[in-house]
């Protein structure tokens, strides 16, 4: 087994490149090592100019996502023993504006996350003297799924939808939106409705599912979107049989 | 920071930050994706099946020497080949939806969600009694 | 934070006809389509003969199944072929006219199914 692997990574440099180009490090290769551990190799002891986001290193923070071989990883999760012996080609998530090297521009996810207005929705507040909300372990495993993003944005750049249409919400938005219409704690349901039942939201997703596949954290957003879907529609049967519902 | 003024719905165009263009073969780049939009054609043969039982119909209902003609357009070798491929995308078609149709219910019993396989395989099941239903109807009459 | 009411109400009716129409193909469509590409100009059953088919066709029963069969998963394909055409080529200039032509196709397809289907004895 050779000691060294090669990693062919994506550099771009706002003020004196006009595209991304692939610059080849050879790093060492230990078995154990992930793609976070030879970047930090590669800015440690050969380039320190290399830009990219990490930190938890464990899989939990979401930073460093990027496309290994083209595919949506977290690397701090994806082991080069895996790859090894060829070369390993990392690259920025794709979908996304490149700021620099492997950072992306996160802004518009961000905008699309809190335009689903994720966080608990009540009409009215209990208040502390009445003690806390009791949820029953049913209660937590309807949503329990959809709690678990990291906001990685990997399915962001494995989703072709968002790629080819600027205004699409995208998985996880959708999915923490869905997070919180199912948490029996809110009562915000109806406040989100008009922002999901759009078609730059769930009418635009075609069920690719690609979104699902590369989730490291197992949060199924196609899953949550086609529920959704199924959701609106029945809203939408009762709206037109029975137009005199009460809101 | 940001101006509270109408925000856009998607990312402008910042002058240093490079944007990659959407090629128009972006489907062909991955596998999965060009699975996807083969999934998504078999729905083009859905149609064509159609279009052809319309023909059937039509056909049938002006007599016997129009269905004869009918009968011997399906036989013509590009039509048998375009029904062959067609078969293999309708059956790719409910393959697919079957599995599909599986991940986007969620059912729970008791609390916890059943497994895709379990809505799944029913539905399979369910497409071969019909089928063999609707054979054995057409085969007797 | 309304924008387009009508797109609000149409979506979720397509989506509908969309899935019921997967459903209706997932389960007919191959088998129809084996008797009618295969077996039906292979000769390899009575009912392919004419006499035998159009007395079948004539049960009130089997036009009404044959109605469904034609219409709801040409709804289903409209709205599959509408999305591939834009986001497959991207085409988004012409959104309103795919959308026209496939809803539009599939409305005329099932207009023909019914006629075809009640105009004769």
């Amino acid at each position: 087994m050779a000691d060294t692997i090669n990693l062919e990574v994506s550099r771009y440099s706002p003020e004196s490149d006009p595209a991304p180009h692939f610059q080849s490090f050879e790093v060492p290769y230990r078995k154990d090592w992930v793609v976070l551990d030879a970047l930090n190799y590669i800015k440690d002891k050969q380039d320190g100019s290399l830009t990219y986001r990490w930190s938890c290193r464990m899989g939990i923070c979401g930073s460093c996502g990027m496309l290994v071989n083209g595919e949506p990883k977290l690397t701090c999760a994806t082991f080069l023993a895996d790859y090894a012996p060829a070369p390993v080609r990392v690259e920025p998530l794709r979908n996304f504006p490149v700021v620099r090297d492997l950072v992306i521009a996160m802004n518009d996810f961000m905008r699309k996350l809190q335009k689903m207005k994720p966080w608990l929705i009540r009409k009215e507040e209990k208040p502390v003297s009445e003690g806390e909300y009791l949820q029953s372990p049913e209660e937590l495993e309807a949503f329990k799924q959809y709690s678990m993003c990291i906001n990685c944005m990997l399915c962001y750049a494995a989703c072709p939808v968002y790629g080819l249409d600027p205004l699409f919400s995208g998985p996880a938005a959708i999915a923490l939106a869905q997070r919180y219409n199912l948490d029996s704690r809110d009562q915000g349901a109806k406040d989100r409705f008009p922002v999901l039942s759009q078609h730059d939201a769930i009418w635009g997703c075609t069920f690719v599912g690609e979104c699902t596949r590369v989730c490291p954290k197992h949060v199924d957003p196609a899953g949550a979107i086609q529920q959704y879907k199924l959701t609106a529609a029945l809203d939408w049967v009762k709206s037109v049989v029975m137009p005199w519902g009460g809101k | 920071m940001k101006s509270t003024a109408a925000t856009p719905p998607y990312t402008l165009n910042h002058p240093r930050w490079y944007r990659k263009r959407v090629s128009t073969y972006w489907w062909l780049q991955r596998w999965e994706y060009l699975r996807f939009v083969l999934r998504e054609i078999s729905s083009v043969f859905i149609a064509i099946f159609v279009v052809e039982l319309l023909f059937q119909i039509y056909a049938l209902s002006r007599g016997p020497e129009s269905y004869a003609v009918f009968l011997s357009f399906l036989r013509n070798p590009f039509v048998l080949a375009l029904n062959v491929l067609s078969l293999f995308f309708v059956v790719f078609h409910s393959i697919t939806w079957f599995n599909l149709s599986a991940r986007a219910m969620s059912i729970r019993v008791g609390g916890k969600k059943i497994p895709g396989f379990m809505i799944s395989g029913p539905n399979f099941v369910a497409w071969f009694v019909i089928s063999a239903v609707i054979a054995w109807l057409l085969l007797r009459a | 934070m309304d924008p387009q009411p009508t797109k609000l109400r149409i979506e979720p009716l397509l989506w509908i006809l969309f899935s019921a129409g997967g459903v209706v193909a997932a389960f007919l469509v191959p088998i129809q389509l084996f008797f009618l590409g295969i077996a039906t100009p292979l000769r390899m059953f009575q009912a392919s003969e004419h006499t035998a088919a159009i007395d079948i066709l004539r049960l009130p029963l089997v036009r009404l199944y044959l109605f469904v069969l034609c219409s709801v998963p040409l709804f289903h394909a409209a709205h599959r072929i509408r999305y591939t055409l834009y986001d497959g080529l991207q085409i988004k200039h012409l959104n309103e006219v795919i959308a026209v032509a496939c809803y539009g196709g599939a409305v005329i397809g099932t207009l023909i199914a019914g006629f075809l289907l009640w105009s004769f004895h």
